[in-house]
């Protein structure tokens, strides 16, 4: 036997480019709404992933801009400022350090790679105490170094590729024009989801010595005792002479801060996006209803109450926001990792994993999201048609 | 359900429209009693009240002043006037409404527009039998096809079916044949006469129609919102 809802379902076929057009207004703002929520969740999710594999809480670098070091904390500067070694003892005074590393990023004008040169980016690591630092990391092939002093290199596992380099291989590196030298791979890493993919790592002297940097560090990653009040920590950092303190919860506030505004601007988008869906359906929903306003009132003359003629056009106005919120919502889980490339084209910095999240739950609360826009959207309409007299329907005095 | 055999029972009846400034008496002091059981057809000039005159027998309207009463039950009367909810109830549970225009919803099939007003209310007699009515209105075959496939004759069958499924003691037909041919028009015509004859349904039209008209136990001129008494055919 017919139902409300069969009958609301299809009054939306008679006029179906116009139902599809509605369809995909919704679609396209509920694709904006989840990509933009997916971004907003996986942005941050993604940063703190970065941040915590970093295996250390605190950077210290030499005195410069403080987003450059953040800059270099997270990607790897080529601005290079240089500390003298020594600074560590002053820094592995406090009590509040559970252990230190030290870093040297070096990066240099490579003539064979690529088919017309380009940078190599090479870190400095202590192999004593990289490997306890960064214990998460594992290897594809082989290991950490042999020799703390030897020509080595471990790579990341998109350097790897990219270099197209197995354990065992040379890895030719150009500190100066004219002077290279063959590395022996040690250890390939396994992927990450972090910046540690993309970086190869040479032994601290080994990289001191062949860049004529010996003494010389750039950072040193400071991983601080679990009860240890990490401000006031940085203040007594901040004592020793010409460095830059940098601390994880810094960074993310900074970077949080810088992308704020373009969230905000994505977010105002969407609310427009929504508004002229919204919009949409009301202006199909409120025309179908003139439409039919004869056939309302013949309804009514047959004993449809006020509250029937309601919950119809309620209904054809949920059945077009449910299918538009869903299709939207797919269309965004399948195209996240588009939107992901497109996003980080977009933006100055973005953390290496996935920024773009989407998962069940947020794709339910994105189709809630635009059914609620569609429940409001249908009750103008619906109460318009609710309010049609039969005798006026069908003598054809619209109101 | 009805009081001495009266189904409608009006008295007075008048409806004033206001156009502008100026006051036109459509319908102008009518009383007339229809019995349970009995056809009658209302004809007349165009714009003579017909038409409000059955809107207010159906129901569709308010009266101005008057009184009604269905089936020993005044539903106007002392100047009060109901409500569009309190008219919607007496409508689904005592009349069945056809009208010139079909009025099926197109995206519908022949039985789901026969059965659409279930959709809103199922009054505890209504048919069950969907596909004997149809059967008995020559539409047998088509309860698959939607109106677009139909002829102006079937399509107009389909409404007295849809008017028909909740068993009105009622059936009110306002220019049933105004759209059809004649040989469709007589089909409509003979169709009515039957419902009225073999189920004693009341039926009430209002016709331009002479060969409708005739099909009816008692024809009813309106004249300038007036009953002409001349015109009335006595009842059979």
């Amino acid at each position: 036997m017919i139902t409300i809802r069969t009958i609301a379902y299809k009054n939306l076929l008679r006029k179906k480019t116009r139902t599809i057009l509605t369809v995909v207004g919704i679609a396209l703002s509920a694709w904006v709404l989840s990509s933009l929520f997916g971004f907003n969740r996986g942005y941050e999710s993604a940063l703190n992933k970065d941040i915590d594999n970093m295996g250390f809480q605190i950077m210290v670098t030499a005195k410069g801009c403080p987003y450059e070091a953040a800059t270099l904390m997270l990607k790897g500067g080529t601005g290079l400022r240089y500390m003298n070694e020594d600074i560590m003892k002053d820094v592995l005074k406090h009590q509040e350090v559970k252990q230190i590393t030290p870093m040297l990023m070096q990066a240099v004008f490579d003539p064979n790679k690529g088919e017309s040169g380009g940078m190599s980016a090479y870190l400095g690591v202590d192999p004593t105490t990289i490997a306890s630092m960064k214990g998460f990391l594992e290897f594809k092939q082989g290991a950490w170094f042999t020799n703390p002093e030897g020509l080595e290199v471990v790579m990341g596992y998109e350097a790897a590729e990219l270099e197209q380099r197995e354990a065992g291989d040379l890895l030719l590196v150009t500190p100066q024009p004219g002077k290279s030298v063959e590395l022996k791979v040690v250890g390939i890493l396994k992927r990450t989801g972090t910046q540690d993919d993309g970086t190869i790592f040479i032994p601290l002297k080994t990289l001191q010595r062949l860049f004529n940097n010996t003494g010389k560090i750039t950072s040193i990653g400071v991983k601080v005792q679990k009860e240890a009040d990490i401000a006031a920590f940085e203040e007594k950092l901040y004592q020793l002479p010409d460095v830059q303190v940098v601390s994880l919860v810094q960074v993310k506030r900074t970077i949080i801060s810088l992308v704020a505004t373009a969230r905000v601007m994505v977010l105002s988008i969407a609310v427009i996006a929504i508004l002229i869906a919204m919009i949409g359906v009301i202006n199909t929903i409120l025309m179908s209803v003139y439409e039919r306003y004869q056939e309302i009132g013949i309804i009514k003359s047959m004993g449809a109450m006020p509250g029937d003629v309601f919950r119809l056009v309620w209904i054809e106005t949920m059945i077009l926001c449910l299918v538009g919120g869903v299709i939207g919502n797919a269309a965004a889980v399948a195209l996240a990792q588009a939107t992901d490339v497109l996003i980080k084209r977009l933006l100055p910095y973005t953390p290496t994993g996935s920024i773009v999240q989407i998962d069940a739950t947020l794709f339910a609360v994105t189709t809630a999201i635009i059914v609620g826009v569609g429940i409001l959207s249908g009750l103008y309409p619906a109460w318009k048609a609710s309010r049609v007299r039969p005798l006026e329907a069908i003598r054809g005095e619209v109101s | 359900m009805t009081t001495n055999g009266i189904a409608i029972d009006a008295k007075n009846l008048v409806k004033i429209y206001d156009r502008g400034s100026e006051r036109i008496a459509a319908v102008n002091d009518i009383s007339l009693q229809i019995r349970t059981g009995e056809y009658v057809s209302f004809v007349g000039p165009s714009g003579s009240g017909k038409t409000t005159l059955i809107n207010l027998l159906g129901c569709l309207d308010n009266p101005s002043a008057g009184s009604l009463a269905i089936a020993g039950t005044e539903i106007f009367g002392e100047g009060r006037t109901l409500s569009e909810r309190m008219l919607t109830t007496i409508r689904r549970e005592r009349y069945g409404y056809i009208f010139q225009n079909f009025y099926l919803i197109p995206t519908l099939t022949v039985l789901e527009n026969v059965t659409l007003p279930f959709a809103f209310y199922r009054k505890e007699n209504a048919r069950d039998d969907i596909d004997r009515l149809l059967s008995h209105l020559g539409l047998e075959g088509r309860t698959g096809h939607l109106p677009g496939q139909l002829s102006g004759g079937e399509m107009q069958r389909v409404a007295i079916a849809r008017a028909l499924v909740n068993r009105p003691e009622i059936l009110l037909a306002d220019e049933p044949t105004g759209n059809l041919d004649s040989a469709r028009g007589a089909e409509v015509g003979a169709v009515l006469k039957r419902l009225n004859e073999e189920e004693g349904i009341t039926v009430i039209t209002v016709t331009h129609n002479p060969a409708l008209a005739a099909t009816a136990g008692r024809t009813i001129e309106i004249r300038d919102g007036r009953i002409a008494e001349r015109a009335v055919t006595p009842p059979a």
